[in-house]
């Protein structure tokens, strides 16, 4: 049972953070994941400060508004300070992530977090940690919870945006041209990514959310052309990655999180080398996988 | 030198673009006329493309207004078709023809609202006009040159729309491409739509626009073909490019516009 709901709850982490690190690679914004996922910290933190709780809905309010403010930053250092990209999303991230592992050992004896919890997690709590009802009923891991609306926010988040997703990732300038709001989307989509982190943090850790944003969507682009075979390639790879990653830490007898990032980076490598798609390989390593 | 005419498509008065505080476009002041098939000619580096985005609003405009059918964009949006220049976008993208296509219509159809049959239809049809009905299913990444510009054009013949701005549709694309893509476009602009096509092959371009704008920062002329290019508004607009100046004036000596070589 425990195993069950180990592997369930790494499932639904990849496919939340694997559908959201389609749109993320194909705009070449894989970085920003990885900086949104760091820089969510001092909101979480400053939210746990305010409210003495560690309430699920207000950290998940807590890291949309941080990460809209980092994207909001970068954009700004981009477009205002005529910073490059990637330089943007480095300066950006590292201090506000700096600003939340000073403000976690301040106030230390405070904050029920730590950092090797936010950098490397422990899914292996998941089962423990139950939703027990005033009368007693368990209802199950509360993460599961958690980790399940947040699926189903980014499902309806992609089904009701799709097409204006799909456009202005792949021609933003056209998208424009028919007025539909380039900005607009880009800040919803990076809404998604830092609740996606945030939901994802204390299950996986960091890591693991990094991982899980780029490595599944990135192996489902090298085996097609077709952007909904993208999506769904990257749900299989998700359950897979989080159903053999389980195992393998079983095997070693290590931590699942670190399993799973191990899997995820195996597969990637296995469809690097052996995608069915002649000369793609050499393809998409020129082309596919600018950061920024 | 400039025209003056009765009820311009597009209308654009003391235009003054700036990237960063340098002026890219300074003053320009222009009209089109309705059914035209308007070139848009001047050097690299001329603001030919930022005049285009400026028209879409895709750049801030320092100072100036754009009208188009009398109105602002945002009210004749759906009116509006735009191709942007073929290299502005990713073709490794996982896509398919029918799928770029089909974004010609999002802009008919709104927030939350999929392609209807209808859409299919009109997406299939511009398809066939160009003569890429037989890749519909193929997937972006494996079309030439050539055929990308011809999807880009499809999608914006989907927009279904009357005024038609187009950032060098004629760049790298094969001849025949060339050829099937100027025929459509004179078929257009022979029902009544207007097309302004940026361009800059000097040989070619006579033949191809009734209505020219010669532009380099500064708007040098604008008119009837006939009328503005010259050997001074070219030289004018090309500045001290020698060679390109006597390649020019040798063009406008023999007055006969051989059709450009396939590449
Ligand atoms: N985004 C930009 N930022 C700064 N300068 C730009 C930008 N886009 C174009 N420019 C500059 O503006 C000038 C006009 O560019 P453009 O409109 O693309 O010319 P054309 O299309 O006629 O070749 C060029 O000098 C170009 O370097
Ligand atoms: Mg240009």
């Amino acid at each position: 049972m425990n195993a069950f709901l180990i592997i369930l709850t790494g499932s639904l982490v990849a496919i939340t953070c694997g559908l959201l690190g389609c749109f993320l690679i194909l705009r070449k914004m894989a970085m920003i994941g990885d900086a949104i996922s760091h820089s969510v910290l001092p909101g979480i933190v400053i939210a746990y400060l305010v409210a003495g709780s560690r309430d699920s809905t207000l950290m998940l309010i807590a890291a949309a508004i941080t990460g809209v403010f980092t994207t909001f930053i970068i954009e700004f250092l981009n477009k205002h300070g005529r910073l490059q990209s990637d330089a943007s999303i480095g300066v950006t991230f590292t201090w506000l992530f700096a600003i939340g592992v000073i403000l976690i050992s301040a106030y230390a004896g405070q904050v029920d977090l730590d950092q090797d919890c936010v950098l490397y997690g422990e899914i292996a709590y998941v089962p423990l940690d139950s939703w027990i009802t005033g009368s007693g009923i368990n209802l199950g891991p509360r993460a599961l919870y958690i980790i399940g609306f947040v699926l189903l926010l980014v499902i309806f988040f992609i089904v009701i945006g799709y097409k204006e997703l799909f456009l202005t990732t792949f021609d933003p300038a056209f998208a424009s041209a028919i007025g539909i709001s380039v900005t607009l989307w880009h800040y919803l989509l990076m809404t998604m990514v830092s609740i996606t982190t945030v939901a994802s943090f204390e299950l996986v850790g960091a890591i693991l959310v990094i991982a899980f944003l780029i490595a599944p969507a990135a192996t489902a682009y090298l085996l097609t052309d077709k952007f909904k075979t993208m999506l769904f390639l990257t749900v299989i790879i998700g359950v897979i990655t989080s159903f053999s990653g389980y195992y393998l830490a079983e095997w070693i007898n290590g931590s699942i999180s670190g399993a799973m990032s191990v899997i995820s980076g195996l597969l990637f490598a296995l469809a690097f080398l052996f995608s069915p798609k002649e000369g793609i390989v050499v393809k998409r390593v020129k082309y596919g996988f600018k950061t920024n | 030198m400039s025209a003056e005419i009765e009820n311009p498509v597009l209308e654009i008065h003391d235009l003054t673009v700036t990237y960063s505080k340098k002026p890219v476009l300074w003053d320009v002041d222009m009209t089109i006329p309705k059914g035209s098939l308007a070139g848009i000619i001047g050097p690299n580096g001329a603001g030919k493309s930022t005049l285009i985005k400026s028209i879409m609003g895709l750049v801030p405009i320092a100072s100036g207004y754009i009208k188009i059918f009398d109105k602002d964009l945002k009210e004749v949006r759906k009116n509006v078709s735009y191709v942007p220049q073929r290299g502005s976008v990713d073709w490794d993208f996982p896509a398919s023809v029918v799928d770029v296509v089909m974004m010609g219509r999002y802009g008919h159809l709104g927030f939350f609202n999929y392609p209807k049959k209808a859409d299919k239809e009109v997406a299939l049809d511009a398809l066939r006009k160009v003569g890429m009905d037989a890749y519909k299913n193929r997937q972006i990444s494996e079309l030439s040159g050539g055929q990308q510009q011809r999807v880009f054009l499809a999608r914006a013949i989907a927009q279904q729309a009357d005024i038609y701005f187009m950032d060098e549709p004629f760049a790298g694309v094969d001849a025949a491409t060339e050829r099937a893509i100027i025929s459509l476009l004179k078929e257009l602009a022979d029902k009544g739509k207007t097309i302004v096509v940026v361009h800059h092959d000097l040989q070619t371009a006579p033949n191809y626009f009734d209505w020219m704008v010669l532009l380099n920062t500064r708007l040098v002329a604008h008119g009837p073909t006939q009328e503005v290019f010259n050997d001074e508004n070219l030289k004018e607009t090309y500045g001290g490019k020698l060679t390109l100046l006597s390649e020019i004036s040798k063009l406008l000596e023999n007055k006969r516009f051989p059709a450009r070589e396939a590449k």
